[in-house]
């Protein structure tokens, strides 16, 4: 019993307290209402860039710290970023033959 | 410190040669592929969102106030489901099924405001053949919906065979690869939030 406590804390170590997850997510929820404010305010050209921007930020936010890639073993990421690298690659190679980024 | 990587590793279930979870490098690994499906229906939609022969054009439809805090929802419950993990890695039984329903509410509660917006759609003229902007969007939103309602079922299970203490294999890696799950429909609702709702066509 001792043990298995024991290996749970060390787990625990490996990503966040409660409230660093909270503090995660009170960030996230403010990128979010910033990404919503630009249907409201006028950006002008920073409107496309900004949105991705912060679409990536929350993407590698919640990849990093809630899915703890940050903190597991580097396999995993490799996993997870091999598939989406490719899917990428793919999409981004599919587009362009359909013309999609001339426009 | 390697003695601390050793004995955590060791505390999930079965294992591969490099001494990693079996469990956990499927899920990642088909984590990977479901990026593959998504990018394929979210290209798709990129492709055909313009092209409106007949029905509704998306900025004639979209309700962004309402998607927006649809969107905040489902990002709430990647907090409730990460505090699920913790508090099963802390092998505190009754705050992990706590969390699992409150996030399972939560995915519920994305769900209905799906369904409310699909109807809404159909009313206006936006049916799944009408156009190929309609057929690309609902059927993009329509996977994204059924991986969330997938996961419902998975957290509501989690939460029952806790509760009957019937999990086999370790509890709190059970929780973990349902949580990596959760937070990968949130990411996927992240990318879909900015390139379906936020940009126009």
């Amino acid at each position: 019993m001792s043990a298995a406590t024991e290996s749970h804390t060390d787990s625990h170590d490996h990503g966040l307290s409660d409230a660093g997850y909270i503090k995660i997510a009170l960030i996230l929820a403010a990128i979010t209402a910033l990404e919503v404010s630009t249907y409201y305010v006028d950006f002008g050209p920073l409107f496309l860039p900004s949105l991705l921007i912060m679409m990536v930020v929350k993407f590698v936010m919640v990849v990093s710290y809630f899915m703890h890639l940050k903190f597991d073993n580097k396999i995993f990421s490799f996993l997870f970023y091999v598939g989406l690298a490719l899917a990428l690659f793919c999409y981004i190679v599919a587009l362009a033959t359909f013309k999609f980024f001339i426009a | 410190m390697a003695d601390v990587a050793v004995h955590h590793e060791t505390d999930h279930g079965h294992h591969s040669s490099t001494g990693l979870s079996n469990n956990k490098l499927a899920m990642w690994l088909f984590l990977g592929s479901e990026c593959l499906l998504f990018g394929g229906l979210i290209s798709t939609y990129m492709l055909y969102r313009g092209r409106v022969s007949n029905g509704p054009h998306p900025s004639a439809i979209y309700d962004i106030p309402f998607t927006s805090v649809s969107s905040f929802v489902l990002l709430m419950s990647s907090l409730t489901m990460v505090l699920a993990v913790t508090s099963a890695q802390r092998g505190d039984d009754k705050k992990t099924s706590l969390w699992l329903i409150v996030t399972a509410l939560l995915g519920a509660t994305f769900i209905g405001g799906q369904v409310y917006e699909f109807t809404t759609f159909y009313r206006e003229g936006l049916g799944f053949t009408t156009s190929l902007f309609g057929s690309s969007f609902y059927a993009l939103t329509g996977f994204h919906g059924v991986h969330v309602s997938v996961g419902v079922i998975f957290l509501l299970s989690t939460m029952g065979i806790i509760k009957k203490n019937r999990i086999t294999g370790t509890k709190a890696e059970v929780v973990e690869l349902i949580g990596l799950y959760w937070h990968f429909v949130d990411i996927v609702w992240i990318v879909i939030f900015t390139l379906v709702y936020l940009i126009p066509a």
